[in-house]
């Protein structure tokens, strides 16, 4: 109903002055040297800078689980003092949550959903220059506390109150640092949905989006219900630290469990949009590769959006130890199982796409297909987590720091990975080198699972998260995951010369790039790489 | 010939505790308590859900990937929806899913039930030991990270952590509480918050400052069982263990009454 009124705007009024503006155009590329950065508007430029820093960041957080995994090697403390390490658990899962996993997929979205909808840019080019370019600041912020007196946060990345107020003079860096990422969050997410909502091609109705373009309308519509409620709780943090406020300490009447309801009200929709894009990638990948339509493509969508629906409810099977009273507990259980019956529907309809389809394994399906085995085990083991007497066991131990790497390392992560080895081609040009990103891909895959699924046997053996030194009993598991640490932090150096040996050029790539396996959607209409415009007159949809 | 026989028995049967926690252990072991055993009953029957689950599902991926390969000449069908099959892959797992919402439910009504309890200790978390302070009863103390663990984990200490017997598991002063009996739990604490946590007996629970959380256990078998604060709570969060040692009804109250006259006697001398 929207597109017929939002392409108004591409019928040239008059012939002769359309005529005109086109010509002004043509010789309208980018800006030479670093004003074509800095100044950028253009949407692939600011998917690349997205891009490559995630890239940077995932280097970052990643050197970090280094440092986890390298004290974790035996018992005993050989490395870090257990303060620097907190810092370093902490500090991993912020840069890994919002530098590395969150701009990952902006920039999958800038880069995508203007060539998978047929519009020129995105909606907002200047908003969507500012929200990059806060993210630096962020980073800069965030990463400069490791050099402040007092170190690093070292509160977890969650942040709980009493024990965030101890941070030193990192805390204030701490929480400007998020107010930073949310705020670029929620413009990036803006601009996602004005443009999905209003630049769609003629033809182009809600049913008919692709679901890469589904997955993020509907987590961008997460992002701005949530972010701004992380906003409100970390200012609350900060006006108890320094303006005598009483919100989480109980001698003034506050109390510091309603942080964890504040934050993981945010926090669960949070791990819902670091997963969601990843469906829409594995959506559009399984059904190329396997030369079949996706199955079920309308419950496809209704189960994201029962998803996204349902995350709201769910917040407090994060902290079923606080001491909830039953009905508050039995709630929560039963609205956390109900989500594995849209996400079942979910894996069962990429199983039924590859069901009698005609199968080849180029390294996008390769990875779309470990995230379909490996986010399924990250599934069931949060199934598991939802029981709540059995959470009274598994909580805050290994088997949950199993359950939540496997969503996100061989789901978000292998997902992101997925749609940069589809797409780069397009991006780029080029063709990456194949035989190289199936190593990648076999490594990657295989280190992932020595590194995490050991972690399961921890946990239920009784080893506490979060700990630098530990007993005796887990030492074994414990050195099996370090080594597959170590194996994984490596692979993904393969993963970045492949990136950049595609950028500086390769064998060029065809405008359909996967000729044999016939993509479809908009994006392989044009180019490789897309013209600076993408789509200057939209396509029409039959 | 029979004693003797009956020694080995009871040898073997007292190091399977010790070999259920050795190295390479896959699974959670069964507790020393009726909850902490429903908890490993649930905690089988939902991952055996999970296998049953997953080798039906991986297994049609795995015939898919083997079976329709472009390079064996597959050809692709073009279904792409049926209303039936989706109906029965929503409506399985939801029957899956209420089957076991029903025993879980039941055993958190049991686990809620706090009351009729033989035996009150009030445990408070501080940044980073317990103290523990028995009700009524006039006994209480801190309980700390034993000297030889705490020597052996500083930073380039040089000594192997395998050489120190129950290695950050140790305390100076444990919990004593007596076996057969109910005890109830009532977790505070004085600065951050801090979980209280003994996996035989199948519980965790908060320590909240401000904010005091009930939990209780009843434990069955004679012995010391050992866990960790599990809620990150600073610097040395790792070294703060918790040390139960369960023992019969006359070595708990002659355990007490020693503490009790001991601390007669320091007043006494004050």
């Amino acid at each position: 109903m929207t597109t017929t009124s939002s392409i108004a705007h591409h019928q040239p009024a008059d012939p002769v002055r359309e005529h005109h503006e086109d010509e002004l155009h043509d010789d309208h590329g980018p800006e030479k040297g670093w004003r074509r950065w800095v100044f950028a508007t253009n949407h692939k430029d600011i998917g690349t800078m997205y891009l490559l820093f995630s890239l940077l960041m995932f280097f970052i957080g990643g050197t970090m689980a280094m440092v986890i995994r390298a004290e974790l090697f035996k018992p005993g403390l050989q490395l870090v003092d257990p303060m620097f390490f907190n810092s370093m658990t902490s500090m991993h899962a912020l840069i890994m949550i919002f530098g590395a996993v969150m701009p990952a997929f902006v920039g999958l979205a800038n880069w995508m959903i203007p060539l998978q909808v047929g519009a020129p840019d995105m909606a907002l080019p200047r908003m969507n220059n500012f929200s990059f370019w806060i993210l630096p600041f962020a980073f800069t912020l965030l990463l400069g506390t490791l050099f402040v007196p007092g170190g690093a946060p070292a509160g977890g990345w969650t942040m709980y109150p009493p024990l965030v107020l101890q941070t030193g003079n990192a805390f204030p860096m701490l929480i400007f640092a998020v107010h930073l990422m949310g705020a670029s969050s929620i413009m990036g997410a803006i601009n996602v949905i004005v443009t999905i909502m209003n630049m769609r091609a003629p033809g182009m109705s809600l049913l008919k989006m692709p679901m890469f373009v589904w997955s993020w309308l509907i987590t961008a519509y997460l992002l701005i219900a949530v972010m701004p409620v992380l906003a409100g709780a970390v200012t609350m943090l900060l006006t108890d630290h320094y303006f005598k406020t009483t919100f989480f300490e109980a001698a003034g009447g506050g109390d510091p469990v309603m942080f964890q309801h504040i934050f993981w009200f945010f926090g669960h929709p949070e791990v819902y949009i670091m997963i969601l894009p990843s469906f829409g990638i594995v959506s559009e990948i399984i059904p190329t590769f396997s030369r079949k339509k996706l199955f079920g493509y309308d419950s496809m969508v209704y189960a994201i959006a029962s998803i996204a629906f349902l995350s709201f409810i769910v917040w407090a099977h994060h902290m079923f130890t606080v001491g909830m009273p039953l009905a508050g507990q039995l709630f929560f259980m039963l609205a956390t199982m109900l989500i594995a019956v849209p996400t079942g529907v979910k894996v069962f309809n990429w199983t039924a796409t590859m069901f009698k389809g005609s199968l080849s394994f180029e390294p996008p399906m390769l990875f779309a297909l470990s995230f379909l085995f490996l986010f399924t085990i990250g599934g069931f083991s949060g199934l598991m987590l939802a029981i709540v007497p059995a959470d009274f066991q598994y909580h805050d131990t290994y088997f949950v720091v199993a359950h939540f790497h496997y969503v996100l390392v061989p789901g978000a992560v292998f997902g992101i990975m997925a749609g940069v080895y589809y797409w780069l081609p397009k991006w780029t040009g080029h063709m990456y080198d194949m035989k190289l990103a199936k190593w990648h891909f076999w490594l990657s895959t295989i280190f992932v699972n020595v590194l995490f699924f050991p972690q399961h046997f921890l946990g239920l053996a009784g080893m506490p998260r979060r700990i630098p030194d530990y007993n005796t009993q887990f030492a074994d598991w414990n050195m099996v995951s370090s080594i597959g640490a170590f194996g994984f932090g490596l692979s993904q150096l393969l993963f970045a010369y492949l990136i950049f040996s595609s950028i500086r050029g390769r064998a060029n790539a065809s405008d359909k790039v996967w000729d044999d396996a016939t993509p479809h959607g908009l994006e392989w209409t044009l180019s490789s790489p897309p013209p600076y415009h993408s789509f200057e007159t939209a396509p029409e949809l039959k | 010939m029979v004693k003797i026989v009956k020694c080995a028995l009871a040898a073997v049967l007292a190091s399977l505790p010790a070999a259920a926690f050795a190295a390479w252990e896959l699974n959670m072991p069964v507790g020393v308590t009726e909850l902490s055993r429903r908890i490993h009953a649930l905690h089988m029957l939902i991952l055996w859900v999970c296998v049953v689950i997953a080798i039906a599902v991986f297994g049609v991926m795995i015939y898919s990937i083997v079976k329709f390969r472009r390079s064996q000449g597959a050809v692709p069908a073009n279904f792409d929806h049926s209303t039936r099959a989706e109906i029965v892959w929503t409506v399985i797992p939801i029957v899956i899913l209420v089957a076991m919402a029903v025993p879980a439910a039941a055993t958190l009504v049991r686990i809620e039930d706090t009351r009729n309890s033989d035996l009150t200790v009030q445990v408070t978390g501080y940044q980073w030991r317990w103290h523990y302070k028995y009700l009524d009863r006039n006994v209480e103390f801190f309980s700390s990270l034993a000297r030889e663990s705490d020597a052996a984990r500083q930073l380039g200490s040089g000594v192997d952590p395998k050489t120190v017997k129950n290695y950050l598991l140790d305390v100076d002063h444990p919990l004593v509480v007596p076996a057969g009996k109910k005890v109830r739990i009532l977790l505070t604490a004085g600065d951050v918050i801090h979980a209280w946590w003994v996996p035989a007996f199948g519980m965790k629970k908060d320590a909240i400052p401000g904010f005091v959380n009930e939990m209780w256990f009843r434990a069955d078998q004679v012995g010391i069982y050992r866990g960790q604060c599990a809620e990150l709570c600073g610097r040395d969060h790792g070294f703060m263990p918790v040390v139960v040692d369960v023992r019969s009804q006359e070595d708990f109250d002659s355990w007490l009454k020693t503490q009790q006259d001991a601390i007669k006697t320091a007043t006494a001398a004050e």
